[in-house]
């Protein structure tokens, strides 16, 4: 891969390209997400939506893109961008389209989206080997409609569907879009802009599927206040909890290596959805569980 | 122009290559694969510029349809019962986007239980989706109505989907004469697609499908697809008019065969209206004075031209190939809202038949043309009949003593 042009901070955009005043919650780790990534695409893009929070966004008469946008359906975002994207190569292909009017075709959907109702559609894109980028803000709920359980909840968090804590662990999305064997597939958080920037720039020079999946930490949904979301962002990655990572030409590399490796309580004790499992006393069994999952994850990377 | 034999499905196919169509979006459905077979093989040969691409779902397919229609290519799709009903979600929103395009159903009565034959409650189930609908009986009407749906659907008046509808079996795999236009001809009548404002350009960025916040902004749009479709009668006048002037073959909106002075009317759509017509051609030769009405054109309803067609009759015989459950016959119900209280209004009789492919015979539209009579001569319309015959019930009644056997042979029980 060719030597990146973003190596620190200072190389990262400074001009803002996504518009302010949305109707996103205030301290929205999707919206922080969402803007370093912008900074980066640009706006000659159609974003073709799937129903979730970031369906707000573009309310009539109002947009905070600079580009296109296509609402579609909470499952059907990536036949939305086969279908942009097959009309613009027909149009390009026939000369009826000036090749500077050409626009990338980039799916933005949430956890429910993306790890549950929109995977079939998806999945499919990828084998037909669209050309698009995929960006799944990930808040680990339904969080447009108070944070239900999805897909993508962790283990023992607390949602309004699961009030004792959710039985089921996170659903590997990552791995998923791996198996697939897509052009790029990386993890992000915005709380790590310049880890960020770096895939961005690798994910816009490849062609095919690509997925960017960004970590979304959310104050209503994981309840703590909205000043913490990018302190939770880094914790999320030094705990372990969520590993930076990209898939490329068939192999997994790590993008930052957490050393040394905080105790995953440490993450999990900022956001009231694990409150439980310290209060009203610490609930041992299910933290020693938690962590030994992180651990095994380590120990298989390391 | 050449004349050839084409199934209802091939005629389909014929349509879009004609119309020069750039994109199918497709799903593979009973009965009608062999329509995007048809075009992935002209496609594949080179015979047809543009793309074919198979999604994983009809729901898929039909927001690749409406995406790729938003991006300005022409763009037509078809699918068939359960697929229709996979894509309804999208089917009712892509005709807010103001997207033209065409999609062809291949009507098949709805699971449960499963069966491939033809109904039209599949369809009827898209009537309030803001997609518009065209009815078709013959293969020739499919090949034909698919180049009027462009120019419907693509007018600047109208921008909304259009569904060509054909009965799956009786149409879509029945061979049948067709005259297949020439293609210079077809293109003259097709003019090329003109998206207009709605383009997903990078010198010209467009916010599509957007939410709104309150009634007033989302009544407004509504308000605006339904006037549109309302616009689609003026529209389709035009397009059938200058596709008569140019083909020679008129195809109204509702079609009147020998209904003019006729006291007893059927009113059907589809291929079985074939059926109700050679039934009125025995009943003239008796005597009676039947006719037929048949709406081609469903949406937007023709409401104007059905009471043109049917006030000062004195009976119409509603035969509906569909079942509303818990209320009867779709195009009974709509009918009584065109014709109540209006001066000379009909008696209407309703009768559900056809359901999954069931024939409906000549003795019972002679039956259903006197029920009709009798209730025109008393005023007073009769309860709804649900086709059926005693000979049919023995039949069910053997099937379930086979099922009952089998059960207690293999479950051991008596």
């Amino acid at each position: 891969m060719s030597d990146p042009r973003l190596r620190v901070m200072k190389d990262l955009p400074s001009a803002h390209l996504l518009g302010a005043g949305t109707a996103m919650c205030a301290g929205c780790g999707g919206l922080e997400a969402l803007h370093e990534i912008y900074d980066l695409l640009g706006g000659k893009t159609v974003f073709v939506n799937a129903a979730g929070c970031m369906t707000l966004l573009a309310t009539y008469p109002f947009t905070p893109f600079r580009g296109s946008w296509l609402y579609t359906s909470m499952a059907s975002a990536s036949a939305g961008a086969q279908g942009v994207r097959d009309a613009l190569d027909i149009l390009r292909q026939a000369g009826r389209l000036a090749p500077e009017e050409d626009l990338t075709a980039v799916v933005l959907a949430g956890d429910g989206s993306s790890y549950g109702m929109g995977l079939a559609a998806t999945s499919a894109a990828i084998e037909r080997g669209l050309d698009f980028l995929y960006i799944c803000y990930d808040n680990e709920g339904y969080g447009n409609t108070g944070q239900q359980a999805s897909g993508a909840t962790p283990h023992a968090a607390r949602t309004s569907t699961t009030t004792r804590g959710y039985p089921g662990f996170k659903k590997d999305l990552f791995d998923i879009w791996a198996a697939h064997r897509p052009a790029y597939a990386a993890t992000v958080i915005g709380a790590e802009p310049l880890d960020l920037a770096r895939k961005i720039e690798k994910a816009v020079a490849l062609r095919g599927p690509r997925l960017i999946l960004a970590l979304a930490p959310c104050p209503t949904g994981w309840d703590y206040e909205p000043r913490e979301t990018v302190e939770i962002g880094r914790l999320a990655v030094r705990t372990g909890a969520w590993p930076l990572k990209e898939y490329a030409d068939g192999r997994v590399v790590h993008t930052k290596l957490p050393h040394p490796r905080l105790p995953v309580a440490e993450y999990l004790r900022t956001q009231g959805r694990f409150r439980h499992l310290f209060e009203p006393q610490a609930d041992e069994a299910a933290l020693a569980e938690i962590q030994a999952q992180v651990d095994r994850y380590w120990q298989r990377v390391e | 122009m050449s004349r050839v034999l084409l199934t209802g499905n091939g005629a389909a196919a014929w349509g879009a290559r004609l119309a020069r169509v750039d994109y199918v979006p497709a799903f593979p459905i009973t009965p009608q694969t062999e329509i995007i077979e048809t075009l992935a093989g002209w496609f594949d040969r080179g015979e047809m510029p543009g793309r074919l691409t198979v999604l994983e779902s009809e729901h898929s397919m039909v927001t690749a349809a409406g995406a790729a229609a938003a991006t300005g290519v022409r763009v037509f799709t078809a699918t068939s019962s359960q697929g229709l009903l996979y894509a309804m979600e999208m089917l009712y929103a892509v005709p807010g986007w103001r997207v033209p395009f065409v999609l062809v159903n291949v009507s098949r009565g709805l699971a449960t239980p499963i069966t491939l034959e033809p109904d039209h409650t599949d369809v009827l189930a898209a009537r309030d989706s803001g997609c518009l609908q065209i009815h078709c009986a013959t293969c020739q009407e499919v090949l034909d109505t698919v180049l009027i749906a462009y120019r419907v659907a693509e007018d600047a008046r109208v921008r909304l989907p259009v569904i060509v509808n054909q009965d799956g079996f009786y149409l879509s795999f029945t061979r049948e004469p067709v005259e297949v236009p020439a293609a210079d001809a077809a293109a003259q009548f097709v003019p090329p697609f003109d998206p207009g404002p709605i383009a997903f350009r990078a010198s010209r960025p467009v916010s599509q499908a957007v939410a709104v916040l309150g009634g007033g902004p989302y009544s407004y749009f509504r308000y605006e697809a339904h006037l549109a479709a309302l616009a689609g009668l003026q529209a389709y006048e035009e397009a059938a008019a200058e596709f008569a002037a140019a083909f020679g073959r008129m195809h109204p909106a509702v079609e009147c065969y020998r209904s003019d002075d006729a006291e007893v009317v059927f009113l059907m759509i589809g291929s079985f209206a074939t059926k109700a017509k050679d039934a009125v051609d025995r009943l003239r030769d008796r005597g009676d004075r039947v006719g037929l009405v048949r709406p081609r054109l469903l949406r937007p309803y023709p409401a104007a031209a059905l009471r043109s067609a049917l006030l000062g009759k004195r009976a119409v015989a509603v035969i509906d190939q569909n079942l509303a459950m818990g209320l009867g016959g779709v195009l009974h119900a709509e009918l009584a809202h065109a014709l109540y209280g209006q001066p000379g209004a009909p008696v209407l009789a309703s009768f559900v038949g056809g359901l999954g492919g069931r024939d409906i015979t000549p003795e019972e539209f002679c039956e259903m043309a006197a029920i009709a009579r009798r209730a025109g001569m008393s005023g007073v319309a009769p309860p709804p009949r649900l086709l059926y015959t005693e000979s049919e019930l023995r039949e069910v009644r053997k099937l379930q003593a086979v099922a009952n056997a089998e059960r207690h042979g293999i479950g051991g029980q008596s």
